[in-house]
């Protein structure tokens, strides 16, 4: 018997760090730091209410268990297994500080902002509203390809032996600069078949440019698409107008409609930015996929400084909130028919928590993706180009500055942000977008604290939702075990 | 698991890791999967003495002598032979021994 054995019928049984919740009458932990989730079993639940309520020694614990009829082995068996997977703990237990991880990371992908020009004047954009961070003055209007080429090829270099790449095109209007956009693909699809790599293409459109002959390129480079829009006449043309305040509703659906028809090679999705007058989640996602045809389709709030007229301010939030769970709840209703929804706001969730991620960054930027700028400044990713912060090197000038990357990262770390470390969803959150925190605190380490309790619910929310899956169609959750 | 059940991914890592701990002794004969042979550290394929059978599960291949297990099995293995404690009480009771196979006689009897 060791000596930690020896001790511990004295110790207190305490719960260790989970989030606990029911979803079809079953009882569930999700385990924090670690991402992993179990439903708990009858003596599972006995065990961890008993604990809650007086912190019994193992002795105490055991009579009590012993009392309502287990065996002795279930018990000494379920004790183990659960202090084991951390969910109990004899004792005070002290958390690990989560260690800065491998500096090395090989890039997965670059954003190209190919221009930061746009033919829409959307209010709430953050390349051109108030809270406009990136400095394109003395910057040129259009990336040229000789930038474009020294990014791919830096990324090649700087992806070391990943077998794929990932080239993403972004604006300004992505679309604006579309020669370019066609030689930088021809270019990266050369050089990586050189180099024995798969690359891959993505880009985000306002879809006012689209014609036949761009959207049959697309297609045959099978380019991924973004399509910001948001939802029907009245609702897109409130923001996402031309500098003449002109709506982009009537120019764009027909042209998205076109493409929806001819590009079948890859994923085109829909992706609503929400405002203070625009909140109608139901309504808006009701549009896209049955009026236009979306089949996946996406919302984000606006970034925006609490004091901008469109800030969509708490008593909104609440109301999307509402509207999320609305939609999440038909979510579950056509999974467990076995049919796919296309909310993805609920889709990319359950994929993580499927996974049992646990993330040491909120995100991929300066880790395995980085943004260029028209001139060739590397960023952190594409909401950083051409801003003070978060500046990474040059393509044209000894590419990415390591050392600036590494810094950002040990400053940036789930270690280093404290707000943090009591929160059950870090594993899936870790602190939040750098620009969201950017615009709000004037920090990209601040935890954006304004978003904890929608992140908590959203997350207790899908938690719920693929506990009810997991238990009553569970073979819909293999669709999320490639990677 | 007898008190909860892996929903995720990573549940399921981490009841293959609480497996690990708390998982059975396993059989010297025990098949490896898939027609491999499942070889424990310190069998008689290294020529460590102490297995009551070999990996056939005879005794033809079991390494000679049996009394090097005063050593090897409790050491090597860890398995749970009956020889003294001799990190506190009796550190010198194999000092005469200086090859199990010829000396093993002369080991000290230790009373506890």
């Amino acid at each position: 018997m060791s000596a930690i054995e020896t001790l511990a019928p004295t110790l207190r049984y305490r719960l260790r760090e989970f989030h606990s919740f029911e979803a079809a009458g079953d009882r569930f932990v999700y385990l924090v730091p670690s991402g992993a989730f179990f439903a708990l079993g009858v003596i599972g639940g006995d065990i961890v209410d008993r604990i809650r309520a007086v912190n019994p020694t193992r002795e105490e614990l055991a009579d009590f268990l012993l009392d309502r009829g287990y065996p002795s082995s279930e018990i000494s068996v379920s004790l183990m297994e659960l202090e084991q997977s951390g969910v109990i703990n004899q004792g005070d237990f002290v958390q690990e500080k989560p260690s800065v991880p491998i500096k090395k990371f090989p890039l997965q992908r670059i954003v190209l902002n190919i221009t930061n020009q746009c033919n829409l004047a959307c209010t709430y954009c953050y390349e051109y509203s108030a809270d406009k961070i990136s400095k394109t003055e003395g910057k040129p209007k259009f990336m040229p390809a000789s930038v474009a080429e020294a990014s791919i090829d830096m990324l090649i270099k700087e992806s070391e032996d990943r077998p794929s790449i990932h080239v993403t095109f972004f604006g300004g209007e992505t679309l604006l600069n579309f020669p370019m956009l066609r030689s930088s693909v021809e270019y990266a699809k050369r050089r990586c078949a050189e180099v024995g790599k798969q690359v891959e293409f993505s880009l985000t459109t306002n879809a006012t440019l689209l014609t036949e002959q761009v959207v049959d390129f697309l297609a045959e480079h099978k380019v991924g698409m973004t399509i910001s829009i948001d939802g029907d006449r009245e609702l897109n043309d409130k923001m996402r107008v031309f500098a003449d305040g002109r709506g982009s509703y009537d120019v764009i659906v027909p042209r998205i409609k076109m493409l929806l028809q001819r590009h079948k090679t890859n994923s085109i999705g829909a992706r609503v930015t929400l405002s203070s007058g625009v909140h109608h989640v139901r309504r808006i996602y009701e549009h896209l996929t049955q009026e236009i045809g979306f089949a996946a389709v996406g919302f984000s709030p606006a970034t925006a400084n609490p004091n901008r007229l469109y800030s969509i301010g708490e008593t909104k939030m609440g109301t999307i909130l509402e509207g999320f769970e609305d939609l999440a709840w038909e979510y579950r209703d056509w999974a467990l028919a076995g049919r796919h929804h296309g909310f993805t706001n609920v889709n990319d969730t359950l994929k993580e928590l499927h996974s049992g991620i646990s993330k040491a960054y909120p995100c991929g930027a300066g880790l395995g993706l980085l943004g260029v700028g028209t001139a060739g400044d590397i960023n952190l990713c594409h909401r950083f180009v051409d801003s003070d912060t978060g500046r990474m090197g040059h393509v044209h000038k000894g590419g990415v500055n390591h050392e600036a990357r590494e810094q950002f990262l040990d400053t940036h770390h789930i270690g280093a942000r404290y707000d943090c470390h009591t929160c059950w969803a870090r594993p899936v959150c870790a602190g939040g977008c750098y620009h969201e925190a950017f615009v709000h605190y004037g920090s990209t380490s601040a935890a954006t604290l304004h978003y904890c309790d929608w992140i908590r619910g959203w997350n207790d929310l899908c938690l719920r939702i693929y506990g009810e899956i997991s238990l009553r169609n569970p073979s819909f959750l293999d669709r999320f075990n490639e990677n | 698991m007898h008190s909860m059940k892996p929903v995720n991914r990573k549940a399921r890592r981490v009841e293959a890791a609480v497996n690990e701990v708390t998982g059975d002794v396993q059989a010297l004969q025990k098949r490896g999967g898939e027609g491999k042979i499942y070889y424990p550290m310190g069998c008689t394929l290294n020529f460590t003495p102490g297995w009551e059978v070999d990996i056939s599960g005879g005794t033809a291949g079991l390494c000679q002598p049996v009394e090097r297990d005063l050593f090897d099995c409790y050491l090597g293995c860890g398995w749970p032979a009956q020889v003294p404690d001799h990190l506190n009480n009796a550190p010198d009771w194999t000092d005469k021994c200086a090859s199990a196979a010829n000396d093993w006689r002369k080991v000290d009897i230790v009373f506890p």
